[in-house]
């Protein structure tokens, strides 16, 4: 790849810290009750039963104690009352970039979307504060019944097929975060591919949060019909402001007999972001969802992608790089519910620790009674840059009866002092010689990944490493 | 829970003791009364079954019939030859034999006879925390209802070349023991002892036993704990050692019996190139369920630990393993290993297993590894085209599974009748 297409999708930390000044049509006010619901549902012009259903998570969320007899007691810091939980302009994206507000589209194009979207995205979906602002898809896609748009004009336009899934995979009391989300969600992506459709180039949806004190709810649903197959792709990024901005986004994912599901993440929101996501995917028989979850920014990230092995012979894989640098916790991992014979699942986490920076892994592995023939893999590893950094990990694997086979492995090392002697050695610098380190333990990993993001993730890496050393 | 359990607790005793034992006592009774039972809140009690360990239909143990102890005394072998032996049976001395004559200082005592022969080293050393892996409810009602148990003391550069014994009998429904153990191994110092928890029939009873291990400075201490309850037995046992730099300790639990048995070992690595090796092996079948939890706390740099728990499940039988390897910020160079493998050999069994680390040094080398499975098809068709029939081969490799763990303790003597232990226990499948 060359160093021009390189420099284009770059998406680093300073490109992404700069917000313009507020100007919001719709505004739900600072805090959360039940008024604020009926505020979000009555712009959004909702049908009774997601109000309902709106309401009744409000109910549960309250009900939810913090989870923090396992959890980061940072959580304890989020003051839901000074949040503000619904932010936008208008209720319906654009299909052009044209016709999208000047100031949102600045910020979009700094970031580099429509130009990617020309370059090699199948559709993109841009989301501002709580509503999409953009989205299209190529029209073949179109034509051929590929649904891509926002959550809210999914519910609307295609309520037939979002009913019959949504909130499904992961219930609303799953824990207090995914509650939370099914109250007060708004934007995020709807996905249908229908029966054998191959999407060959991805889907993208841009997250942006603009607004300060302000929570980011989207809600995204992709149902891959029988024998389709698409890759989904997000990105998020938020300007750095000096209070707490809170994320948390629930993502539900249906794979139907032999569909493929490939979703993709590079989160790196500014470091007073709360990132608290839950992910989850259902794989029926010969299905195969894989997770790739990069997480270099926030301030908690606490994110678990999962997979519900449902059919026989289905697959899921967790592919996870996570960086924590000074103030950042990244408490990620991989959940894999085995639930029918012959499924296989694969874990594969790497994580690097720099200066104060905290890495975790949690997993959870469950193989129930009478299954045969299932087999899982984990494998983590966590490198340590310096003496003040800190690693955890804190997996947990639950297997009944014979006949089947789970291995868990982790490890944790640093770079070696010889390593960095032997590239000094030979003229690199020393915080060189690390980022070259560094890249080197991702590697294995960074190869399964799309190359666009390979090469915005080995340039988020340089970029994280510089001045760790010395 | 009740205080039944704490009413009871002070018997007569055939010799007083101090004050300031009987005022910590009365502490610990107190604390046992405040701290809250576990709860499904408690991440150090994450899958356990709660109920079994509701402990409020026991007593504190009454002595056991005068012909029935002669008898427990006759069979109380365990290592052939391995003498000096203290035998207690529901808390209380029944024999001791000691043809062999110990180096010069050794102390090798009930614990009741130490706290008037050697009350400053009790005061130092006996129960010095509560338990850190969960059980500090338990540790207290242990503290509280304590009577008597194993002392040794080997003072410093002393070696004991024959492994030392101790049995520890429950019998009778209903009734409650807290076996104790307390060994001080003094700079330089060696010495090995086999302790064994034995029934003496098939009554529904608790047993909350606590070993201290203090492993002093470049001492050399290997420390074997056999358990063997009935299948009626609920029991709570927590293993705390603590190693000075140069210091090195190997501790092999062998679970066999119970109905219903957590244990808690840890170790704290508090000197500089201090060393601990934690090895146990675990057969559970019918509906036995056992609880490991583990802690290898690095605290100090160059410290070594590595851990190895292996798990052979049959019938509706559960295990869990939870262990953490902890590195705290000063101990740099670390290398701390854990594994647990559990082999499953029925469609029923369930075993849970999270090997954890926190890592809050550099320069450390930690790994752990978890792994469940069965018995290979093609290890089985190997041994049956050799004409070993079915139901052997099982057992056979079972045993090769098993015998690892003991294959790693450094001690022939021990281990040839350990290895005829799990033999026997092996037998009926």
């Amino acid at each position: 790849m060359s160093t021009e297409v390189i420099s284009q999708l770059e998406i680093d930390r300073t490109r992404g810290d700069f917000h313009y000044p507020e100007a919001h049509t719709f505004d739900a006010g600072i805090g959360l009750n039940h008024a604020t619901i009926d505020y979000i549902a009555d712009v959004k012009g909702e049908p009774d039963w997601i109000r309902e259903f709106r309401h009744r998570a409000l109910d549960v969320f309250l009900s939810k104690p913090m989870p923090t007899h396992w959890a980061s007691q940072d959580l304890e810091n989020i003051i839901f009352d000074k949040i503000r939980y619904y932010l936008s302009n208008a209720q319906r994206p654009t299909r052009s970039w044209d016709e999208v507000p000047e100031d949102v589209k600045r910020t979009f194009e700094r970031l580099g979307i429509p130009e990617q979207e020309r370059k090699f995205l199948a559709g993109v979906e841009a989301q501002f504060d709580s509503e999409a602002v953009y989205s299209n898809i190529k029209k073949a896609l179109g034509d051929q019944g590929v649904i891509f748009v926002g959550s809210t004009e999914g519910l609307k336009e295609h309520p037939e097929i979002f009913r019959k899934w949504f909130g499904k995979v992961i219930p609303t009391g799953d824990n207090k975060f995914s509650a939370l989300n099914s109250a007060v969600f708004s934007g995020g992506s709807f996905i249908y591919v229908p029966p054998g459709v191959k999407v060959k180039h991805p889907l993208q949806a841009y997250f942006r949060i603009n607004a300060e004190n302000f929570g980011q709810f989207e809600r995204t649903l992709i149902i891959a019909d029988e024998g389709s197959e698409v890759m989904y792709m997000e990105g998020c990024t938020a300007p750095k402001f000096e209070t707490a901005t809170l994320h948390s986004a629930v993502v539900e994912l249906v794979a139907l007999k032999g569909a493929k599901i490939q979703y993709v993440t590079v989160q790196n929101w500014s470091a007073n972001v709360f990132n608290l996501v839950t992910k989850r995917a259902v794989a029926h028989e010969e299905a195969e969802v894989k997770w790739i979850d990069c997480n270099i920014g926030s301030r908690l990230t606490m994110k678990y992608p999962g997979v519900v092995l449902k059919g026989r012979k289905a697959r899921g894989e967790v592919l996870s790089i996570a960086l924590a640098n000074n103030g950042q916790h990244q408490d990620t991992g991989a959940k894999m519910i085995h639930a029918a014979d012959e499924t296989t699942s694969n874990i594969i986490s790497k994580s690097i620790s720099i200066g104060k920076g905290r890495a975790t892994y949690r997993g959870l592995v469950h193989i129930p009674k009478h299954l045969k023939g299932c087999k899982n893999n984990t494998e983590c590893d966590a490198l340590l840059i310096n003496s003040s950094s800190r690693t955890d990990t804190y997996p947990a694997i639950t297997v009944r009866g014979s006949g089947n086979s789970v291995q868990h492995e982790a490890s944790v090392s640093q770079v070696s002092a010889e390593q960095i002697f032997y590239m000094q050695q030979r003229g690199l610098t020393e915080a060189q010689a690390m980022s070259l380190s560094v890249n080197g333990f991702v590697n294995d990993l960074v190869r399964e990944f799309p190359m666009e993001y390979s090469v915005e993730l080995k340039r988020l890496i340089d970029l994280e490493m510089e001045g760790s050393v010395g | 829970m009740s205080n039944a359990l704490l009413e009871n607790a002070t018997p007569s005793q055939s010799t007083p003791v101090p004050a300031w034992f009987r005022d910590q006592q009365r502490a610990a009774a107190e604390r046992y009364e405040s701290l809250p039972a576990p709860s499904r809140q408690d991440e150090s009690w994450r899958f356990a079954n709660l109920q079994a360990f509701d402990v409020q239909d026991y007593a504190p143990a009454r002595p056991i019939a005068s012909e029935t102890a002669a008898d427990l005394a006759a069979q109380s072998i365990g290592i052939a030859g391995a003498e000096p032996k203290l035998v207690f049976a529901n808390d209380q001395l029944l024999a001791r034999p000691r043809p062999a004559q110990l180096p010069a200082g050794v102390v090798f005592a009930p614990l009741a006879e130490a706290l008037q022969t050697h009350p400053e080293l009790v005061q130092q050393y006996a129960l010095r925390e509560g338990a850190t892996l969960g059980s500090r409810k338990f540790a207290a009602l242990h503290q509280s209802s304590l009577r008597n148990g194993t002392f040794l003391y080997v003072p410093k550069g002393v070696q004991v070349e024959v492994p030392l014994q101790s049995f520890h009998w429950l019998a009778g429904a209903g009734q409650a023991i807290f076996p104790h153990t307390l060994l001080i191994a003094e700079e330089g110092s060696s010495v090995t002892l086999v302790d064994w928890f034995e029934a003496g029939d098939d009554s529904k009873a608790l047993a909350c036993g606590i070993h201290d291990l203090w492993v002093g400075k470049n001492a050399n201490v290997r420390h074997v704990a056999v358990q063997e309850w009935s299948r009626e037995v609920t029991s709570i046992h927590s293993n705390t050692t603590r190693v000075q730099s140069g210091g090195s300790v190997v501790h092999l639990g062998l679970h066999l019996g119970g109905k219903f048995s957590r244990t808690e070992s840890a170790s704290f690595l508090e000197g500089a190139g201090a060393r601990s090796e934690m090895l146990a092996l675990t057969i559970a079948d019918g509906a036995q369920e056992f609880d490991q939890r583990t802690l290898q706390n690095h605290l100090a740099p160059g410290t070594a630990s590595d851990l190895l728990y292996k798990n052979a499940l049959y019938d509706t039988a559960k295990t869990i393993f939870a262990g953490l390897i902890r590195v705290a910020p000063e101990a740099h160079h670390t290398d701390a290993y854990q594994k647990v493998r559990n082999l499953v050999l029925s469609d029923l069994a369930e075993a849970n297993s999270m090997p954890g680390l926190e890592i809050l040094a550099d320069q450390v080398r930690c790994t752990h590894g978890a792994t469940t499975g069965e018995i290979h098809p093609e290890e089985l068709f190997y041994m049956q085209a050799r004409g070993i029939a079915k139901k052997d081969a099982f057992r056979l490799i079972t045993f090769g599974f098993l015998n690892e763990v003991l294959s790693r303790f450094p001690c022939d003597a021990i281990r040839e009748p350990l290895q005829n232990r799990l033999l026997e226990r092996l037998r009926g499948h």
